[in-house]
């Protein structure tokens, strides 16, 4: 799943020639052979890679302080959203509905890198959830749905429908 | 850079990694204690910037890297300065032995953790310790209190998650279904502890009420939940609670331990006030009536307490009140004012759940006490603007009243202390740990302790006259009380820490209340209580395919298992056989026919039956000449591994698990008379005829070990066969002594009774008609919806029906207004009236005259 999302991370980036990837351990870390230097590894540090090959480093934040949000986020995404077992699911949903409340990206106002990779991680969630699911997280869904749209990004991933009139106004849950 | 605040807490090794980057940098920020929560995440965490912005960093790592950053560096070229920093390869790898000195600091600073392979390990470790900068922190982090405070805070973590998935559990399936091998001394040992025989052991003694605790026995005190009076049981409680603690008192018994089990209803509270208002009695006729209700359903399952007693007692007033003088004289109580709706017309204090309003921030006309639907903004239930009753839709009132909270924080560390002491000595089941981790990981919080109520013990402090103790602080105290009216010596028991053992059973959703909330009471009364040591605590039971299926109201309550003429101990069987041990598990009519017929009937039944049948018809009743051959004692050995087995197993309560044991026996016993065919040995020659004895005397002595290993779980079959075998009295005291030992306990000679068949066949037609009438009519949709909303305590299951009956309303009524298909409506309309039948049935009234459902009470 990882090597996808770095193949669809380097389409977005605009890479002419894939990068080639192999993987280790029972969590399928990825690994960037590359010709010059030691191997990288771990999808944060080769992401955090490309975006720089790119030469789009605004996507690891503009400020010092963006930056450290950016990579908490990524942090995030691999320590807490990866293998998070079924009934932790909602409670990552809940956090990061509630911290999405005033925010149009995950680093505030600027889209980064942390948009991406959360986006391809919560992607299977997402499509899990029904309607009225999506409905209760509506800052995580209304976030999901502007990403899926932004240029470049959805690659490799199915469209998730997410309706932006609400169903259910009288909810009692 | 001044504004930034840094939170860290005592003992977190994260918060090593960031106060020494911090050191390393050089980069100032203030370095609170104190409380701060990162207001979207759910659990506290530590440790936690607040940047400039507003910002929280929540996450070690990107904090180093970020004082890293902003350590003087220049910062307007946003990319010369990113290179610039990840060529800086000293610091870099800097930070990455610090951060993971600081991993490994709580495990490595103990030298002898280390095996001499890992020398380099060491060395590094020692090298990097060595600087003043982890020196400096790591002081910091510990506030001179050694190395200590680092475990508490290790044991608070609940197991991380994928380890907990990856563990093997299903090793043991395999284990116990391969045949294992004996080897010759062990069945030569089998064949030696066999022919030891009864000896002269004497009768157990009879029990003698009242039991107190005795010198020198092993004195085991054992609880079970108690039931709330308002609702039948349902099975999951049953086998959650009452039951299981039922098994281990007559296997404690049976062990010859000195036990004593109690249990009782809990009958204050504002449901029963609800409910004698609508029966038109009084809350204490409304709980005899269902203290009566749930006497005899136990009767019925066979439940042998030695006291069920109730919490509507003289007894409850005068401990709950004692316990309540000396947590107040010793400051753990403190007072505060909390402002709630009430509904006049109802004359309650409103849950968040039955109020709905106009959101304070969007406007939103229906949000709902706890959360407007609208804007996500968690609300407090006071502030709505016009709040409604969703019960009679009328205008609630704010009324503020003083109330009391036991200080939790300031018994937390007693509380962890004595946690420690018991978790590593008694048995805690898995979840048990897990959740009460949990709850000390997110941090203790007062809690209040009284209500605005009539129905309750009365506080007995002048200043909050009128008032009544909560039920979660009251409800635990009915163990004691409920002792106390059993016998006036109850002090034996419960302040006698030394020489008792505290058993607590419940279903997992108790866990806090038992293991948290009611020990921090007893701690802070300091009066020497006997505080629980082995806390059992089972998952969820579902019905049949559905999930949370308990509190739905669908499915079988205890009052109508005996309707089904299925006998009390078949249901104890399959009850126990699927106990949700360890993971949750599902009841299932067909699975119950099933077992019933393949491991009662064919197996157990059949083996015992064939046994009893060859000594009665062949051997004119007596058991005959037996001389043992290598084959003979393999079965010995192979029936004494499984003794022990099930012994081992019950003494740390895997319930489940040792019920296979009984299972195993008789299958080896049907392969051994499979294979020596005693059927056609008795027509052969003199050795034929007695190799025929042989096999039936020792199958028969199976046959007797089997009724006192089902004693704890089938008292009425183990009672049959111990009749028609006349088996001793001492039998089952003398095999389960010590680790166990399979002996010869019928001896040639002895004169069995009369065999009959144990078990009867359950026929399809008859489950069919059960799952019929039980249940499977439920609808889909709701069932999805309202799995996460569901909660498991029967309590709680008419709260929660009314909760699906007013969404159901909504969606009849809106259908109406559209003008939907009209056999649409129908349908939903179904829904609605079946969910009405269903609360009645959960509150147990009498629903409307119903043409399918037969008893109701």
């Amino acid at each position: 799943m990882a090597l996808m999302e770095l193949a669809s991370l380097e389409k977005s980036l605009g890479f002419k020639k894939a990068n080639k990837y192999s993987t280790q351990g029972n969590n399928k870390t990825p690994i960037l052979q590359s010709n010059k230097g030691a191997p990288l590894i771990g999808l944060v540090t080769i992401a955090s890679h490309l975006v720089q090959e790119a030469a789009q480093p605004e996507l690891l934040g503009r400020t010092a302080e963006q930056r450290a949000v950016v990579r908490q986020w990524l942090e995030y995404r691999v320590t807490q959203l990866d293998g998070c077992p079924k009934e932790d699911i909602r409670s990552i949903l809940k956090e990061l509905n509630q911290y999405l409340e005033d925010k149009v990206y995950l680093a505030g106002s600027d889209f980064t890198l942390a948009d991406i990779l959360l986006y391809y991680g919560v992607h299977h969630i997402m499509a899990d959830l029904s309607v009225q699911e999506k409905e209760q997280h509506m800052n995580l869904s209304r976030w999901f749905d502007h990403i899926q749209h932004y240029p470049g990004i959805r690659q490799h991933l199915p469209l998730v429908v997410v309706l932006r009139n609400r169903l259910y106004t009288g909810g009692h849950h | 850079m001044s504004e930034m605040k840094l939170f860290v807490s005592d003992g977190n090794p994260h918060c090593l990694k960031v106060l020494a980057v911090a050191e390393l940098t050089g980069v100032k920020c203030d370095i609170c204690h104190a409380k701060r929560l990162v207001p979207f995440l759910s659990h506290p965490v530590r440790p936690v910037l607040l940047l400039p912005c507003g910002q929280h960093l929540f996450k070690a790592n990107p904090i180093c890297l970020y004082f890293l950053e902003v350590s003087g560096r220049d910062v307007c070229d946003l990319t010369s300065q990113w290179l610039e920093w990840e060529a800086a390869e000293l610091q870099e790898a800097t930070v990455v032995d610090i951060v993971l000195w600081a991993a490994l600091y709580p495990l490595l600073s103990n030298s002898s953790f280390l095996p001499d392979k890992l020398q380099c390990v060491a060395r590094w470790f020692e090298q990097v310790n060595a600087l003043p900068v982890c020196q400096t922190v790591a002081q910091r982090v510990q506030q001179q209190k050694s190395l200590e405070s680092l475990k508490r805070f290790l044991q608070k973590q609940p197991l991380p998650p994928a380890r907990c998935r990856n563990a093997p559990l299903c090793n043991r399936a395999e284990e116990e279904d391969a045949e294992r091998e004996m080897t010759d001394e062990e069945i030569q040992a089998a064949g030696a502890t066999w022919s030891r025989g009864l000896a002269d052991r004497p009768t157990p003694a009879e029990r003698r009420h009242p039991i107190l605790p005795q010198e020198g026995k092993r004195n085991v005190l054992i609880t079970s939940a108690l039931p709330y009076v308002n609702n039948v049981p349902h099975l999951g409680n049953i086998i959650g609670c009452v039951l299981s603690a039922d098994v281990f008192a007559r296997y404690g018994r049976l062990r010859g331990w000195n036990a004593l089990f109690v249990c009782g209803t809990d009958e204050y509270g504002t449901a029963t006030e609800n409910k004698a208002r609508e029966e038109g009695l009084s809350p204490q006729e409304i709980c005899d009536k269902y203290h009566a209700v749930h006497a005899s359903i136990y009767k019925w399952f066979q439940i042998d307490f030695d006291h069920f007693g109730r919490t509507t007692t003289e007894k409850q007033t005068e401990i709950a009140q004692d316990i309540f003088w000396r947590l107040y004289d010793r400051g753990f109580l403190i007072p505060d004012t909390v402002d709630q709706l009430h509904c006049e017309n109802c004359q309650r204090f409103l849950a968040d759940r039955f109020v709905e309003g106009i959101c304070p921030n969007c406007r939103y006309p229906e949000a709902r006490g706890d959360q407007c639907d609208k804007c996500g903004r968690l609300i407090n239930a006071v502030e709505l603007k016009d709040p409604q009753c969703k019960v009679c839709k009328r205008t609630p009132v704010v009324r503020s009243s003083a109330h009391l909270f036991l200080d939790l924080p300031k018994l937390e560390s007693q509380l962890e202390q004595w946690l420690e002491q018991s978790m590593s000595t008694g048995n805690w089941t898995s979840n048990a740990r897990h959740i009460t981790r949990s709850w000390l990981r997110d941090g203790l919080k007062p809690r209040c302790i009284t209500r605005d109520l009539r129905w309750g013990t009365p506080v007995p402090h002048p200043d909050f006259s009128g008032k009544v103790f909560y039920v979660w602080f009251d409800a635990p105290i009915g163990y004691l009380s409920i002792t106390a009216s059993y016998t006036d010596e109850w002090e034996k028991w419960w302040k006698n820490p030394e020489k008792v053992e505290l058993y607590n059973f419940m279903a997992k959703d108790n866990v806090p209340f038992h293991s948290v909330v009611f020990p921090c009471s007893l701690l802070g009364a300091q009066d020497n209580y006997t505080l629980v040591s082995n806390l059992i605590a089972t998952e969820y039971l579902n019905y049949e395919d559905t999930k949370f299926s308990k509190s739905r109201g669908v499915g079988v309550f205890g009052d109508m298992a005996k309707d089904t003429d299925i006998p009390s101990d078949v249901w104890r069987f399959y009850l126990l056989y699927l106990r949700p041990e360890g993971q949750d598990s599902a009841f299932s009519w067909a699975d119950m026919a099933l077992k019933n017929n393949s491991e009662l009937l064919n197996n157990l039944g059949n083996f015992i039956n064939r046994a009893g049948m060859f000594a009665s018809k062949f051997f004119e009743g007596r058991v005959p000449q037996m001389e043992l051959q290598q084959e003979d004692k393999r079965l010995l050995a192979q029936v004494g591994f499984e003794l022990r087995q099930y012994i081992q197993l019950l003494d740390r309560v895997r319930i489940r698990d040792a019920l296979k044991c009984i299972l195993n026996i008789s299958r080896h016993g049907n392969q051994y008379i499979q294979v020596n065919e005693p059927w056609k040995k008795i027509k052969g020659g003199d050795e034929d005829r007695l190799r025929a004895g042989t096999v039936t005397g020792v199958s028969v002595n199976v046959a007797c070990l089997l009724s006192a290993m089902l004693r704890p779980y089938m008292p009425a079959v183990s009672a049959t066969i111990r009749e028609q075998l006349c088996a001793p009295a001492n039998c089952a005291d003398a095999m389960f002594q010590g680790a166990g030992s399979f002996v010869c306990t019928l001896p040639a000679g002895h004169r069995i009774g009369t065999i009959s068949p144990l078990f009867q066949k359950l026929e399809a037609e008859q489950i069919e008609s059960l799952k019929r009438r039980f249940g499977g009519q439920q609808d889909e949709e709701l069932r999805t919806d309202y799995k996460h909303a569901a909660c498991s305590t029967s309590r709680s299951r008419s709260w929660w029906l009314t909760l699906v009956l007013l969404f159901q309303g909504d969606r009849v009524r809106a259908l109406k207004a559209q003008k939907a298909e009209k056999t649409l409506i129908t349908a939903e309309v179904a829904k609605l009236l079946q969910l009405k039948k269903q609360l009645a049935a959960a509150e147990g009234k009498n629903p409307e005259p119903s043409p399918q459902k037969g008893k109701k009470k």
